[in-house]
């Protein structure tokens, strides 16, 4: 056990760029999609944190699938704060590794969220197989592009928001694992995490859509000016929460508890949720909200606490081995 | 232990024990460690995890890619191996050097270029996809990931011992009336099989483990075109890796008997 957790940790910190020193660096164990949104808020950050009459900061990034990311804190990467995909990979600091108490998520505001963002289509330009709402993706004919929920966060929320259209629209669970099966029969690949789906649909022009995070589709069609794809919001949606989280045990040890809660807390300030939407995250905060109200589409959208239990019950049910999604593959 | 020639390294006690602290270090304890976080259950639950059905699906679809990939590669690879040994011509010490780059190439780079053309909207796979068939995101894709991943193991292992067999023994076969199909089943063949086994286990062994450029490539289909590494992955990332270490245990396992078994297959040819 003591073994694997070292082997791990080693590995972990190898591919860090430097040695994290104690009291002047802060690291911010993340996952993918959050790159260009926290290098712009480090900076940020720092300056805040100076300006108050502080030491300045170095700021380490690390950036994983974020079960991967979680998995490192747990076997000994040690992380100041963790801002992950999902609550339940920062359960698992609790369950798993005793780093942080139970009610962590009660610590900071909006269910320790400070952004959030939802699930949407990316479509070919001109929208040639006219896909407007979930209902177009189980037509027989359409390729979707989704990565594995299994080993993807992002595709976790793809198949929740797919499973609560159905069951609102259809009214019961045997309905929605009916939908859901017929969707993944249009799924011709499942990539490992939401990078290798979007090069699928982006590079090698597989699939008509592509159910994406709503920062990353934004991120697609900046890269790719625009004149290839095309978002579609549908009907309903789901309300994503990547939450974030102080590792009590390591900032204990490091004595940057100050620093760590400082850091994470500035994310609710109007910069912090100025830089979120500037990157294309759903802003907390009204008054951000209202000023980027063009750039985000008003969508009727279901919550994991309030419509599926949270994930203590989601991942069981749907996605752990035996659940819902290795039925619809295990039907046949 | 006999001491009578003068060993041009140090003593046996002092390069055992070195043999078997690198060996603890970077092969035993790793694996022991395995071992000992898959003991932790019981046989049944063992069994119960790896007699699943998308475990034994996985298992087999890892195995036959991987053998056939080592076939085709024990195939080609004895080609070029022979071709870079026998003939000079211009242009050569390049190739030479290209058959080592799916050793240097990071494996997810070989993956996505290799994704990038077999796709059916890909140079190569648009053919394909015209012949009505796919390569990228069926079994055929996996295996071909696996025979770029394991292409020097055969080249490289032959090359030294094609070298060693001078033309004058062909010739003299020749000489002696043997037809030119005697000469290669008679004469090449046996000289050359030993090293053939070891490049075709070590291409093997290599393709059951391979994950980086295989993953791209696959589809990852449940039941069809999941490798047993992402398995490993998945159940990883559930927070299970009691799952994961009982299918590490079990490819280990699996592995290990299949090349000891071309191992003794090996022993057997050179004794004859």
């Amino acid at each position: 056990m003591s073994i694997r957790r070292f082997a791990l940790a080693a590995l972990a910190g190898l591919s860090l760029s430097a040695a994290v020193q104690a009291q002047t660096s802060l690291l911010n164990v993340s996952y993918d999609p959050t790159r260009e949104l926290y290098q712009e808020y480090n900076a940020a950050f720092n300056k805040h944190w100076q300006a108050q009459g502080h030491e300045p900061v170095t700021i380490q990034q690390s950036h994983g699938g974020s079960g991967k990311q979680a998995r490192a804190v747990i076997d000994g990467l040690k992380a100041d704060v963790v801002t992950l995909a999902l609550a339940g990979d920062i359960d698992e600091l609790n369950k798993l590794g005793k780093l942080i108490p139970e009610d962590w998520q009660k610590r900071l505001p909006q269910a320790s969220t400070p952004y959030t963002s939802t699930i949407v289509f990316l479509v070919r330009k001109g929208n040639p197989k006219q896909i407007k709402d979930w209902d177009d993706l189980v037509k027989p004919g359409v390729e979707v592009i989704t990565p594995n929920p299994k080993t993807s966060g992002g595709a976790r929320w793809n198949f929740l928001a797919a499973w609560a259209y159905a069951q609102q629209k259809y009214g019961s669970d045997d309905k929605a694992q009916a939908f859901v099966e017929q969707l993944y029969k249009n799924v011709p690949v499942l990539d490992t995490g939401a990078r290798g789906s979007t090069i699928t649909f982006v590079n090698n022009h597989i699939g008509d859509v592509l159910l994406a995070w709503e920062n990353e589709a934004f991120l697609a069609l900046k890269e790719q000016g625009g004149d290839q794809f095309e978002i579609v919001a549908p009907s309903l949606s789901i309300l994503a929460e990547p939450p974030v989280a102080v590792v009590d045990k390591n900032v204990d040890k490091k004595g940057t508890r100050e620093l760590a809660n400082a850091y994470l807390n500035y994310l609710y300030s109007e910069e912090g949720q100025r830089i979120a939407a500037k990157n294309f995250y759903r802003p907390r905060s009204e008054k951000v909200a209202a000023e980027f109200a063009k750039q985000f589409p008003a969508l009727k959208l279901v919550t994991i606490d309030k419509d599926f239990g949270g994930w203590k019950s989601a991942q069981p049910k749907f996605f752990n081995d035996g659940g819902v999604f290795d039925q619809i593959y295990q039907a046949k | 232990m006999s001491r009578r020639t003068s060993p041009v390294i140090p003593g046996f006690g002092l390069t055992l024990g070195y043999t078997l602290v690198y060996l603890s270090l970077l092969v035993l304890i790793p694996l022991g460690a395995m071992f000992a976080h898959a003991a932790q259950l019981s046989w049944a639950q063992f069994w119960a995890i790896v007699s699943a059905p998308r475990v034994v699906a996985a298992l087999q679809l890892s195995f036959t890619t991987a053998l056939f990939a080592a076939l085709l590669n024990g195939i080609v690879g004895t080609l070029l191996a022979w071709v870079l040994v026998r003939y000079r011509f211009p242009g050569r010490k390049i190739i030479d050097a290209m058959i080592d780059l799916p050793f240097a190439l990071p494996t997810a780079v070989a993956g996505i270029a290799l994704t990038a053309l077999y796709a059916p909207a890909g140079l190569v796979g648009q053919w394909a996809q015209a012949l009505g068939f796919k390569i990228a995101y069926t079994p055929l894709g996996i295996t071909l990931a696996l025979t770029f991943v394991t292409l020097p193991f055969v080249v490289r292992t032959l090359q030294p011992v094609l070298e060693d067999i001078p033309r004058e023994v062909e010739e003299a076969a020749a000489c002696l009336g043997a037809k030119p199909w005697q000469v290669f089943r008679y004469v090449l063949v046996p000289a050359v099989l030993p090293a053939w086994l070891t490049g075709f286990a070590l291409a093997f062994a290599r393709g059951i483990g391979e994950y980086g450029s295989v993953i791209f490539i696959a589809g990852n289909m449940p039941m069809k075109t999941e490798i047993l590494p992402l398995l490993i992955m998945v159940k990883l990332d559930q927070y299970d890796y009691r799952g994961a270490t009982s299918i590490g245990v079990l490819m280990l396992v699996v592995s290990f008997v299949l090349l000891l078994l071309i191992n003794l297959l090996q022993r057997r040819i050179e004794k004859r």
